[in-house]
C-alpha cells in the first residue's frame, strides 16, 4: 500500500492507483473531460490537473500514479484558474450554439464551464476548419463542437475493435476523422453509435428523423404505426428523471399516442415472431445438416461487422430479418391486408435503442410489400425530445395499452433488449420444438448477465447444444476469429453489437463519464427487461396468440414460403475501403 | 571477430588511409589524400560531382596510387561548402566548383604548388604559406570529441572507423567492464543528454539496467526537428559507427539486445550510410550475435519518421516506431521502466552516443575534466542566421556565447550590430548582447531563460523585430503541435493569434499581460516537452525585448522596420532625381511620377516589398 495525502487527508491505497482513483476513494472528485475508466486515460485534455508537491508542473490526475509520502493538492487558486483557462481555451475553439444544441444540459462541458464560471468569451480566434459529415444515414458528426478528447476513438478502437475513426492532421488543425479523411460512409463503421454515447458534448449524434415522422403524423393520407423496441422502455425514464432501471412501457404508450401515431403496436411482439422463424431455421439446420453454428441476425451493426470483416461467415448467419424489419413487414403485408388499406398508406415508424437500426432499413431486400418494411427510426432520445418539444409531461401520464393485435407479446420477446435474451428466447421454443414437451423452467440463467463473452451447454431432447452468448464487437471478433478457423463445437451463437445488447445501445439516453463509471447501466436496464418477462403470463414465443393466428391464416408454419418472402433476407460482402 | 582480428584490421586500415592530418615537417611528399565533404550542405553544392572529378583527374594524371581521393562527413565549415581539403599539407579548398577540380590537380597534385587562390583566406598567411586549420579562428577554440571523425574518415567505410580505434571500447566493455562498471563510468563522466534537457546519461542506464524484464530496447533518437540544427544529421552522415559502438555498448550494459534509430526520412544521406554502416558492422561480427565471442547479441534497425517534429520528444517517438501516430503519452511510467513496446527502454540522442566510446577508451576524469561544474564535455552548435562562419562548431562547455559568435563565427556579416542569439530551437529563447558573457551550460541556459536544446544557435542582428521571430518560432510550434493536449494545441493557438495582434499593431497593453499569462499557463499544463517550453521564445523576447513589443503597441512602430503593417515607404523629394527606376520596378505599380521630377508612392496601393528602397541609387526612399 502507498500512503499519500490528499489536501491534507491522509489515504492509503494499493501502488499504481492514479491520484484521481485515490481522490475518490476520500470523497473528492477530480473534474475530468477526457477521461474515461479503463479506456481512455490518456492525460489529453488536462481538465483534472492537481498540484504536487515538489513537482515541476501540474499533473495529470488521470494518469498519475501515487507514490509514498506524495502530497497532493486538488482545489488551490492556481489549480482552480488552470482548469478555468483550459475551458475557456476549449470554449474559445467550440461551435458555442448551446441554446439549442442537442446536448444542451446533457453536455459535460457546460457541466463544467458552469463550475468553473468560465468567461466564454474570453479568449477569441480562429476556430478550426471543419464540415459535417453527414454521409451516413445514422450518425452526424459536427467537429466544429469537438473537443478533442477522444473518448469516441477509444470506444470504437478498444471496446469495439473497429477503429475507424482516429485523430487527422496535428496542431490546431487536429480533428477526428477517418482514414484518408474519408466520409464515415466511406469507411467499414459498423454503425453502432456507441462514440455517440461516450461523446461528452455535441459533436456527434443520430441523424435525426424527427421533421420527417412528424410530416407523416400531420398527413391524413397516412397511418402511421409507432413500435417501440424492448430497451426503449428500459431506458426512456432517464430522459425524464426517473432512477436507471425504471420501466416506462406504460407512459411510454400514452406518450405515443399524445404524439399523434394511429396505431402503437410493440416491436416484442416481432421479437416473437423472429423467434419463430429463428428457432425454426436452427432447427431445420441441426436436423438437416445445414451451416453452423448459426449466428443470431438481429444485431444490425453485428450484421455489418460480418459483411465487412468476416464475409466468409455470412452463411452462417440466420437469414431472419431483425425484429425491426419483421415488423415493418408483417405491418405492411398481413396487417395492411387486415386493414384493407394500400401499403402505401401506412407509414411505419421503430423506436430503437440503436443507431444501426436507421442503417438497416435502408437495406437491399427490406420491402416485403413492395414498400420499404420501414419508413422512420427514432431512437429513445429522439424520442424523448419529440415528447419534451410537444409539451408532454411525461411523469404525470397515466399508463396506456398497446393496440392489438401486433402489440401483444411474450416475456421471450422482452428480453431480446438484454445480451443472452435472444439465446434464450430461441432455447425456450427450439427446445420445446425438438423435445415437443412443454419446457420445465423455462430461464436460461448461464446465458444472462453482462458478460461479454458467455457459453452454455444444454441438453436439449438427449442432444448436447453448445451455445455462445456474445456482446460488443470485440468479444464478437474473438468469437469470429474461432469459427473463422474451425475451432469451436458451437451451435448456435447470439452476437449483439453493443457491449450489454440493446439496451446499451447507440440510441440510448446519454450518460455522463462519471455515471457510466459508477453504474452498472446494463445491468440496471437489463433487469427491467428480465423482471417483465417475470411478469409474462406468456413467456414463449410460440404461445403468443397472435403469432399462431398469423402462421395459421396468413404465412402456414415457420420457415414456409411465404414466411420467407415476407420474414427472411439476404447479405452481401462489404469492401472496406472503395478502391 | 576478435581482439587480434580487430587490432590487425587498425593497422592495416591506418597504413590504407593516408595521412589524414596536415604534417608541415615533411621535407618530401610521396602521396596525399584529398578529401571531399560529402556532408548535406556540401552535397548540395555539387560535392559528389566534385569527387568523381577528382578521381578522374588523379587517374588521368596517374597519380592513383599515391593520390587516394576519399569522401567524408563534415568538416564544419558549412558556409564555405563544398570543401576539399588536401593532406598532408591541410590545403583547405573552399566554395570548390567542379570546374576548378583540372586545376587543382594540374598545380597541387602534379606540380606540387598549393593553389593559393581557391584556399580559404584565412588558411593563406602569406602567398604560398598555409596556415594550420587548427589556427584559424574558426577552429582554433574548438575542441571536436563528437566530431572527432567527421571529416576525417570515410563514413562507408568501417575500417577507417576501427584505424580510428573504433570497437575498442565496445571490446573493453564486453570483455572486461561489468554492467555496473559502465553505469559507473558514465555517472562519474557527468554526461549528460545532448539531445536538450539534459538528463544524466548515466542515470538514464542505471534506471533502466534496474528494471527486469524479459526484452529491453536501446533507441537512438536521430529525429532532429529544430529549425537550423543539424549536428546529429552530421555525425550521422560522417561517423555513423561512433552511434552504433555507443548502441551497441548501451545495450550490454542494460542487458538488450534490439536497438532502433530513428531518424528522419529528410536525412536521405544520414539514413543511407547508417545503412552502409550497420550492413558493414554486421559483416565484420561487431553487431549481430555472439560478438567478440562473448555471447552478447545486439541487433540494430532503421526507423525512419515522417517528420513530426514531436516525435522527437521520447514517448512520441516510441510510439510511432510502435507504428502509431507520433503523440506523447502521459509520463510517469518512465521509458526505464516501460518504454518501447512496454519494455524498459533508454533512448539517448546522437551526439551523446557519439561521446560514448571515448568515455570508455580515455575514462570518466579525462571527460569530465572538460567542462563546467555541472556540464561536462563538449557541445556541437550549428551556427546559423546572421554570422559570417554558418556551419558546426564543437567547444567545451563553458565557452561564452561571445567566443562562440565573434571568435569563432567571426562575427556578424556586413558591420551589423549583434542583437540576440537564439538557443535551443523552438524550445528555447532569445538570449541578448548583455548576457553574452555566460558561460555556456545546461544550468546558466535555463537561468537566463533559455535552454540548450540539441544546439541550434542562431544569431540575429539589429534588423530582426524580436517580436517577429517570437512569432517565427511560435508559428513552428503551432504548426508542429501534435494535438494531443489542450494548453499546446489551442493555448499556443491563441498566443499566435495575440503576437499577430502586437505585430499588426492592434493589440493593446492588456495583450501583452494576456500573453505572459497564457505562457505560463502553457509551460505548467501541457503534456510533454513540446508544450511545455513552446512559450519559451515569447516569454523570453518580453523579458529582454519589452521595449520593442511596447514600440508595435503604443506607438505602431516596429524598430526593426520588419513588421510590415507598421511600416512605410515614402520618397524625399528633395533626394529624388525622377530616375523612375523605383516606379518600373514596383511590382504594383504603386510608384508614379514623371522623368526627372520627384515620384510619388501611393500608400494604398504599396505591399510593403521594399524593392523600391533596395533599387533606389539616391537613399531618396525611406523607411518609417
Amino acid at each position: 500500500m502507498v500512503n499519500i495525502k490528499i489536501n491534507n487527508i491522509p489515504v492509503s491505497v494499493e501502488e499504481g492507483t492514479t491520484i484521481l482513483q485515490a481522490a475518490k476513494k476520500i470523497g473528492i472528485r477530480i473534474p475530468t473531460l477526457c477521461y474515461m475508466k479503463d479506456i481512455n486515460a490518456i492525460g489529453a485534455c488536462r481538465i483534472c490537473v492537481v498540484e504536487v508537491k515538489g513537482a515541476r508542473s501540474l499533473v495529470a490526475a488521470c494518469v498519475y500514479p501515487v507514490n509514498e509520502g506524495m502530497e497532493v493538492f486538488t482545489d488551490t487558486p492556481k489549480v482552480r484558474a488552470s482548469r478555468k483557462t483550459t475551458l475557456e481555451l476549449i470554449l474559445s475553439d467550440h461551435n458555442k450554439s448551446c441554446l439549442s444544441c442537442d446536448r444542451n444540459t446533457h453536455c459535460e462541458l457546460q457541466d463544467l464551464s458552469y463550475e468553473y464560471g468560465c468567461d466564454i468569451n474570453r479568449f477569441s480566434g480562429e476556430h478550426h476548419e471543419c464540415e459535417k459529415d453527414v454521409s451516413t444515414p445514422y450518425l452526424v458528426r459536427d467537429n466544429s463542437k469537438c473537443v478533442l478528447c477522444r473518448r469516441c476513438v477509444a470506444v470504437c478502437r478498444k471496446i469495439q475493435e473497429v477503429g475507424v475513426i482516429g485523430p487527422v492532421k496535428r496542431g490546431f488543425k487536429t480533428h477526428i476523422g477517418c482514414a484518408f479523411e474519408n466520409d464515415l460512409n466511406d469507411s467499414p463503421c459498423v454503425a453502432c453509435g456507441q462514440c455517440i454515447n461516450v461523446c461528452p458534448t455535441g459533436a456527434l449524434h443520430e441523424r435525426e428523423e424527427i421533421d420527417e415522422v412528424r410530416a407523416a403524423i400531420a398527413d391524413p393520407e397516412k397511418i402511421v404505426i409507432a413500435g417501440p423496441a424492448p430497451s426503449v422502455r428500459a431506458g426512456l425514464g432517464e430522459e425524464f428523471g426517473y432512477p436507471m432501471g425504471t420501466n416506462v412501457e406504460g407512459k411510454m404508450i400514452t406518450a405515443l399516442r399524445m404524439l399523434g401515431f394511429d396505431k402503437v403496436f410493440d416491436v416484442n411482439f416481432s421479437a416473437d415472431l423472429t423467434i419463430m422463424e429463428e428457432a425454426n431455421e436452427l432447427v431445420e439446420r441441426i436436423q438437416k445438416g445445414g451451416k453452423l453454428p448459426m449466428f443470431t441476425s438481429c444485431s444490425p451493426g453485428w450484421v455489418r461487422y460480418l459483411e465487412y470483416y468476416y464475409p466468409e461467415l455470412i452463411p452462417n448467419v440466420s437469414t431472419c430479418k431483425s425484429p425491426q424489419q419483421m415488423f415493418g413487414a408483417i405491418v405492411k403485408t398481413y396487417y395492411a391486408e387486415k386493414l384493407g388499406v394500400d401499403p402505401s398508406k401506412l407509414y411505419v415508424v421503430s423506436i430503437m435503442p440503436c443507431t444501426a437500426k436507421k442503417f438497416e432499413k435502408g437495406r437491399p431486400d427490406q420491402s416485403a410489400s413492395g414498400y420499404p418494411d420501414i419508413d422512420a427510426v427514432l431512437t429513445t432520445r429522439e424520442l424523448a425530445k419529440m415528447i419534451k418539444q410537444n409539451g408532454i409531461l411525461f411523469n404525470e401520464l397515466v399508463d396506456g395499452e398497446v393496440d392489438s393485435p401486433l402489440g401483444i407479446y411474450t416475456g421471450a420477446g422482452v428480453i431480446f433488449g438484454a445480451t443472452g435474451g435472444v439465446m434464450e428466447a430461441a432455447l425456450r421454443t427450439a427446445a420445446e420444438t425438438i423435445t415437443g414437451k412443454p419446457l420445465e423452467n423455462v430461464e436460461f440463467k448461464k446465458v444472462r448477465g453482462t458478460k461479454g463473452i458467455k457459453e452454455a451447454t444444454y441438453d436439449i431432447g438427449g442432444k448436447t447444444v453448445k451455445v455462445a452468448v456474445a456482446s460488443g464487437i470485440a468479444n464478437a471478433k474473438k468469437i469470429c476469429e474461432k469459427v473463422s478457423k474451425g475451432k469451436c463445437d458451437y451451435t448456435f451463437i447470439e452476437i449483439m453489437c453493443c457491449p450489454g445488447g440493446c439496451v446499451n445501445g447507440g440510441g440510448q439516453p446519454i450518460m455522463s463519464s462519471v455515471v457510466r463509471e459508477n453504474t452498472d447501466y446494463k445491468a440496471l436496464r437489463a433487469s427491467v427487461l428480465y423482471k417483465a418477462d417475470k411478469k409474462c403470463g406468456l413467456r414463449k414465443s410460440h404461445d403468443n396468440p397472435v403469432i399462431k393466428e398469423i402462421y395459421d391464416n396468413y404465412l402456414g408454419k415457420p420457415g414456409s414460403h411465404k414466411a420467407h418472402e415476407i420474414l427472411h433476407t439476404s447479405y452481401v460482402k462489404r469492401e472496406r475501403y472503395k478502391k | 571477430m576478435n581482439y587480434n582480428e580487430l587490432v590487425a584490421i587498425k593497422e592495416r586500415a591506418l597504413k590504407a588511409m593516408g595521412p589524414r592530418a596536415a604534417d608541415h615537417t615533411l621535407k618530401e611528399i610521396k602521396e596525399r589524400t584529398v578529401l571531399v565533404c560529402g556532408g548535406t550542405g556540401c552535397t548540395s553544392g555539387k560535392s559528389r560531382v566534385i569527387l568523381e572529378e577528382f578521381r578522374e583527374e588523379v587517374a588521368k594524371a596517374g597519380l592513383s596510387d599515391r593520390v587516394k581521393v576519399i569522401m567524408t562527413g563534415c568538416f564544419g565549415l558549412c558556409a564555405l561548402g563544398p570543401v576539399v581539403i588536401v593532406y598532408p599539407e591541410g590545403a583547405f579548398y573552399s566554395q570548390v566548383h567542379p570546374e576548378y577540380v583540372h586545376e587543382i590537380v594540374e598545380s597541387h597534385l602534379v606540380n606540387n604548388t598549393v593553389l593559393t587562390k581557391y584556399l580559404y583566406k584565412e588558411t593563406v598567411k602569406e602567398e604560398g604559406v598555409i596556415k594550420a586549420l587548427n589556427e584559424t579562428d574558426f577552429y582554433r577554440k574548438q575542441h571536436r570529441l563528437a566530431l572527432r571523425n567527421c571529416g576525417v574518415i570515410d563514413p562507408e567505410n568501417v575500417e577507417e572507423y576501427i584505424a580510428r580505434d573504433g570497437y575498442l571500447a565496445l571490446y573493453k566493455v564486453l570483455t572486461s567492464m561489468s554492467q555496473d562498471d559502465v553505469v559507473k563510468v558514465m555517472l562519474d563522466s557527468g554526461l549528460r543528454g545532448r539531445g536538450g534537457a539534459g538528463f544524466p546519461t548515466g542515470r538514464k542506464w542505471m534506471f533502466a539496467k534496474a528494471s527486469q524484464a524479459d526484452k529491453k530496447f536501446v533507441l537512438c533518437n536521430a529525429d532532429e526537428g529544430d529549425p537550423g540544427a543539424f549536428m546529429d544529421r552530421s555525425v550521422l552522415e560522417g561517423d555513423p559507427h561512433a552511434v552504433l559502438e555507443a548502441m551497441a555498448i548501451a545495450a550490454y550494459t542494460i542487458g538488450s539486445d534490439q536497438g532502433y534509430i530513428y531518424v528522419r526520412a529528410e536525412y536521405p544521406i544520414a539514413v543511407q550510410r547508417l545503412r552502409i554502416a550497420i550492413k558493414q558492422a554486421n559483416e565484420y561480427g561487431l553487431l549481430g550475435n555472439n560478438i567478440f565471442g562473448t555471447g552478447f547479441n545486439f541487433n540494430v534497425e532503421v526507423r525512419l519518421g515522417a517528420g513530426a517534429f514531436v516525435c522527437g520528444e521520447e514517448t512520441a517517438l516510441m510510439v510511432s516506431i510502435e507504428g502509431n501516430r507520433g503523440e506523447p503519452r502521459p509520463r510517469p511510467p518512465f521509458p526505464a521502466v516501460k518504454g518501447l513496446f512496454a519494455k524498459p527502454t533508454i533512448l539517448n540522442n546522437v551526439e551523446t552516443y557519439a561521446n560514448v566510446a571515448q568515455i570508455i577508451l580515455n575514462g570518466a576524469e579525462w571527460f569530465a575534466s572538460m567542462g563546467t561544474e555541472k556540464s561536462k564535455g563538449t557541445k556541437v552548435f550549428a551556427l546559423g542566421g546572421k554570422i559570417t562562419n554558418t556551419g558546426l562548431v564543437e567547444v567545451p562547455m563553458g565557452t561564452t556565447l561571445r567566443e562562440i559568435i565573434e571568435e569563432i563565427g567571426g562575427g556578424i556579416p556586413n558591420s551589423k550590430k549583434f542583437k540576440a542569439a537564439q538557443t535551443g530551437g523552438p524550445s528555447g529563447g532569445c538570449i541578448p548582447a548583455e548576457k553574452m558573457d555566460v558561460a555556456i551550460d545546461y544550468d546558466n541556459l535555463i537561468a537566463i531563460g533559455s535552454m540548450m536544446g540539441s544546439g541550434g544557435l542562431i544569431v540575429m542582428d539589429e534588423d530582426n523585430c524580436m517580436v517577429d521571430i517570437a512569432k517565427f518560432f511560435l508559428e513552428f510550434t503551432v504548426d508542429e503541435s501534435c494535438g494531443k493536449c489542450t494548453p499546446c494545441r489551442i493555448g499556443t493557438k491563441r498566443l499566435y493569434e495575440l503576437l499577430t495582434k502586437v505585430t499588426n499593431g492592434t493589440a493593446e497593453l492588456e495583450d501583452l499581460d494576456k500573453m505572459e499569462e497564457l505562457c505560463k499557463y502553457i509551460k505548467e499544463n501541457s503534456l510533454c516537452g513540446l508544450g511545455q517550453t513552446a512559450p519559451n521564445p515569447v516569454l523570453s523576447t518580453l523579458r529582454y525585448f519589452r521595449d520593442e513589443y511596447v514600440a508595435h503597441v503604443v506607438e505602431k512602430r516596429c524598430p526593426a522596420g520588419v513588421c510590415k503593417n507598421l511600416v512605410s515607404y515614402s520618397i524625399q523629394p528633395d533626394k529624388c532625381k525622377g530616375c523612375t527606376a523605383c516606379a518600373r520596378k514596383c511590382p504594383v505599380g504603386a510608384i508614379s511620377g514623371t522623368v526627372k521630377n520627384p515620384h510619388v508612392i501611393d500608400k494604398a496601393k504599396c505591399i510593403k516589398c521594399g524593392a523600391c528602397m533596395a533599387t533606389c541609387k539616391f537613399g531618396a526612399i525611406v523607411k518609417g
